[in-house]
This record gives structure tokens, sequence and C-alpha cells, in this order.
């Protein structure tokens, strides 16, 4: 009788006091994990702001207003940039990165289009998609004319589903 | 005070016996079993150890200094370059190994459900070798390098609500940059090896615990036992140093690739991704976005990961693809899978893609949902004629994850060898 009794206590199945240790310890090492993640991306977040500050609110000037004629379209490599003048003598600054996979686009002056050299994407002197797999426009920074001079913000770039007036300039 | 030294406990041996037990079944060790791939694996790991704690010191992660550490690494009196080769190499094999690995685990039966958790633990360890393997591939800080990881963070901004964010905490900024090299070089020598660390360790004991490798099952009699010590451990000694013969060999007579200096101003014509990963960039050339980086792989990811969770999905053990016509059903699966990606990249090239008409339906669905939906259907359609063809369960699904499996293969080779400039298609080797 006594020996069965002990047999009972050996059995595989834990007293529910262990069990509830056991799981309690699980959740602690999941805590830990979840605090880990939570503390590199924190990290890292800290250290992306610390590069953007250093760039800051960054002016490139890119010419003056009267160099520029209707459909003109301006590579600017310092700051991996196009500046256009559109058909209606407004002005819009364009990323060079295409927004598929983030190629360097050429302005291909006899087609006039922006020509992806990786898979083929064109978009029009606006940014605007011409033929895909890109599906976004190009993205944009703010342009200000002071005096004639245009200045492009080149820390500010800007993501968009579509083109309107509002992303471009004019005198 | 006298210490005793027992002559049978050297400590080789005792180290020896906390990863093998003393005896092990005779046909685990046979080589066809197994071929010897985690240890390989493991082998490789070991080396890219040694090595990469060797490269820290000849390597400089500071952007502008990144690339010439790499060319005065090949320097005349200096190993330092003979050594990159080295490190290149074996994470290039490991990745390969590690799939193979896979592959073998699942095919001789042991993904069952006695191994489950050491399953999910290998398919960790594998996102955190190609983890570990991409985020070395921007160190050399070279053309390749650049636009590599360039185009495989955008990628990853297509994974959707946090696409965007996680590739620009990647990336330390909006493009690839300074912050970016500075950031992988932490991730890649003081983030992911230890977690593999770990995680070995935890693989290695649960295979022990599991009674060794997998063998057939109990035909009634006793199995047939050898020592541990010399026969096992010959054939792991055998593996594992006429591996690192050959890798020493090809290291030393093929470097690693180093293209020009990075420059952001001109990508290259074609620009792509890793060799693993342009299955993918394959796949983002004909499906939506969302479903080519997140959608499909999320699914075929969850296919493997939950496969020893499927009731009757295990094959018998110890044998290969379930034995008898299976191995037929698995070869045929697999090129049929190959053959297929290959057509259906083809037409759609030149039938779909190109033809100018409008689209009829929103790219969503006509490059989502519906080729997804047919995809899923026919993969179903290929269970339930294995079935009615007597086939058992486990061997009509292992036809469905090869043809799976196939096709991940077929995309990959069309992307690495068969993308020109433009990444139109044609020959590139």
């Amino acid at each position: 009788m006594e020996q069965e009794q002990h047999l009972q206590l050996d059995t595989p199945s834990q007293p529910r006091r262990r069990t509830l240790l056991n799981r309690i310890w699980a959740l602690i090492a999941l805590l830990a994990f979840v605090e880990l993640g939570w503390l590199s991306s924190s990290l890292l977040r800290a250290r992306k702001s610390r590069y953007d500050r250093r760039q800051g609110s960054r002016y490139v000037d890119a010419g003056r207003v009267e160099s520029f004629k209707a459909g003109d379209v301006k590579a600017i490599p310092e700051a991996l940039l196009f500046l256009a003048c559109l058909e209606d003598n407004r002005f819009i600054a364009l990323s060079r990165t295409c927004t598929h996979l983030g190629c360097a686009l050429s302005w291909d002056t006899a087609e006039d289009k922006f020509v992806c050299p990786c898979h083929g994407s064109t978009f029009d002197r606006a940014g605007v998609v011409l033929t895909s797999p890109a599906l976004r426009p190009l993205d944009f920074y703010p342009v200000r004319i002071e005096d004639g001079q245009i200045r492009i913000d080149v820390s500010n770039s800007q993501r968009r589903e579509s083109f309107d007036a509002s992303q471009t300039t004019t005198v | 005070m006298t210490i005793k030294i027992r002559p049978h406990h050297s400590p080789i041996r005792g180290f020896i016996f906390h990863l093998h037990p003393r005896k092990v079944v005779a046909e685990t060790i046979r080589f066809t079993l197994s071929f010897g791939l985690g240890g390989m694996a493991a082998t490789l790991f070991l080396v890219l150890v040694l090595t990469g704690v060797l490269q820290l010191l000849s390597y400089s992660s500071d952007s502008t200094e990144a690339y010439q550490s790499i060319i005065d690494m090949y320097a005349a009196p200096s190993l330092a370059g003979f050594i990159r080769n080295v490190h290149h190499w074996a994470g290039n094999l490991l990745v390969l190994v590690s799939v193979l690995h896979l592959l073998r685990v699942y095919l001789t039966g042991a993904a069952d459900r006695t191994r489950r958790l050491n399953w999910l633990i290998g398919c960790t360890l594998l996102v955190l070798v190609l983890g570990a393997n991409f985020t070395g591939y921007l160190l050399p800080w070279d053309q390749l390098a650049f636009w590599a990881v360039t185009i495989f963070t955008n990628m990853v901004g297509y994974v959707p609500l946090a696409g965007v964010q996680i590739s620009e905490l990647l990336r330390g900024s909006a493009e690839v940059g300074p912050a970016t090299l500075e950031n992988f070089f932490a991730i890649h020598v003081g983030l992911i090896p230890p977690f593999i660390v770990v995680l070995l360790v935890y693989h290695f004991w649960l295979i022990r615990k599991s009674g060794g490798l997998v063998r057939s099952r109990d035909s009634g009699q006793r199995p047939v036992m050898v020592a541990a010590v010399p026969t096992l451990v010959a054939r792991e000694a055998a593996v594992g140093f006429g591996l690192c013969a050959l890798l020493l060999l090809f290291s030393a007579l093929v470097d690693a690739p180093l293209t020009d200096i990075a420059n952001p101003g001109a990508s290259p014509n074609p620009a792509k991704a890793a060799w693993y990963f342009m299955g993918l960039q394959e796949l983002l050339l004909h499906l939506h976005p969302t479903f080519a980086i997140f959608i499909v792989p999320l699914l075929m990811f969850l296919l493997l990961a939950s496969l020893p969770f499927i009731r009757q999905a295990g094959l018998e053990p110890g044998l290969w693809c379930g034995g008898g016509r299976g191995r037929w059903t698995a070869a045929i699966s697999f090129l049929t899978g190959m053959g297929g990606a290959a057509i259906l990249v083809v037409v759609d090239e030149l039938a779909f893609k190109n033809s100018g008409a409008p689209p009829v339906l929103t790219p969503w669905l006509s490059r989502g949902m519906v080729p997804l939906l047919i995809l899923v259907i026919a993969l179903g359609l290929v269970y339930r004629l294995l079935r009615s063809k007597n086939f058992p369960p486990s061997q009509s699904l292992m036809a469905v994850v090869l043809l799976c499996a196939g096709m991940v293969c077929g995309l990959t080779v069309i992307g690495i060898w068969f993308r020109g400039p433009g990444m139109m298609l044609g020959f590139s080797f």
C-alpha cells in the first residue's frame, strides 16, 4: 500500500505547482526576448535620428530660374536628385531613386523619360509611372524660389501616391 | 591529495560523450541516410566563427575605409585575403548545405511528432543563417554589395504595415549609407552568432534526446549497436576534415568576388540581390510586391514549419522519400516544379507582361490573388490525384512540398543565370 502511494508520486504528471513555475519561467524568458528586441530596435532608432540630425535641414542651390525653360530636366548629382521644369514652368525636385527596388535612374533626353537600368520602369517628367514594375511616383523634395534662386530642401524627401500641383513650386 | 586520472576518460573523450551516447544504432551511421549534411553545416559554422574572428583583425567597418581594408587584405605578404576567401565560400556553402539538410531531414521521415521542437529550431536556424549571410554581404562595400543590399532592403519595404519602418531601421537612414554598414556589421558579428550558438547547442541536445538520428520502424528485433568511438567519430572526422580540405583548396584557387567601390550614383546593370534571394527577386518581376515579398514566402515558410504538426504527414522513417515508388514521385515532383516555374516565367514574359494591353483587373487581383488561388488549387488537385492513385497521404503531401521546392529552385536558377541587362531573359553566365 505504501509502495503504491510512492509510485503515484513518481508518475510523470508533474505536481500542479511545478507546472505553474515552469510556465512562469517560460513567460519570463519570452519577456526577456521581447525586451531584447525592443532594446535593440530602440538603439537602432536612436542611431537613425542621429544620422538624420547630422544631415539637418540642408538646402542645395540648383541654379537660377532664368536658366531653365519648360521641359528641362537637370541632374544634381551631389544631392542624388533631378530638378525638372514642367510644361507650365512649375518646378519639381525628384529623387533619383527608383520606387521599385531603389536603383539609380537616368534621364533619357531623346525619349523624354526617366529609365531604370535594373527592371525597366519608366517615369515621366513629373515622376509619374509610365511603365511598371514600379507602382509609386518618384519621391519629391520641397523647392523654394528666393529672388529667382532655386533652392531644394534635400533633407526632406517625401513619399506620394499620385501627382498634384502642390508638389511643385513656381516663381 | 592525489588526482586519479582514469585512462578511458581523457578530456576529449569526455567531451565526445557529451555529444554522443556510448553506443549508436548501426543503421543510423550509413552515409546515404544523412550524407553528413548536419555535420557539414556544424563544421562550416566553426570555420566561419574562426575565420570571422580573424577577419576582425584586418577589416574596418568605417564606410570610408571598408573597401580599402579589403584591398589591403590581398596585399602580398598577408594571408588575410585567403581567410576572407574561406569565410566567403564557407558562408555561401552553408546556405546550400542548410537547405539540403532541411530537405534531407524531411525526406527521411525525421520531421515527426517526437522531433517537432527540433524541426522548428532548425527552421529558425535557417532564417538566422540567411540573416548572417545577408548582413555579411554588405561589408566589402563594393558595387555588388551596395546594390544587392539596396535592392533587398527595398524589397523588405514592400512588407505590409511595418515594411518601410523595418527597412529604414535596418538601413539606419532613408538610403543605404554609412549607417547601414555600421548596423549590418554589428548585427553580423554581434547579434546573430550568439543566437546561432545557443540554438545549435539546443539542436544537438534535442537530437541526442530523441535517440540519435532517425531509424526505420522496429522490426521486433533489437537493433544492432556499434561503439560511437571510433565508428561514428571516425566518419564524422572524415566528413568534417574532408570538407575543410576541399574548402581551403577552393579558397586558395578562387578569390571571393570584389567589384569596384560602392557608388551610390550609378547602379550596375543588371543589379541583382544575393543569389539566395534571386528567387524572390524573380517572383517580384511577376507578382504584386505584397504577394512576392510577403504573402507567398510566408505561406511557404508556414507550410514548411508546420510539416511535423500535420497529421499523417510524416514519411516512413529511415528511408528516403517514404521508400518504394516514393523516390520517383519525389524526383518527378521536384523536376516538374522547376520546369513549371520556367514555363510560367517565359509565358508571362512573352504573353502578358509586355503585351501593352491595359490590365483587365487591378494588379492586386491579376498579379496577386488570382495566380495564388490558381497555384493553391493546382497543388490541391495534385494531392487529390495522387491520393486517388493509392499513394499514402504522406507521399502525396511530399509531392506538393517538392513541387513548391522545385519552383523556388527554378525561379532562383532563372534569376541567377538567365537574367541579363535590364533583367531581360537570356543567358548571363
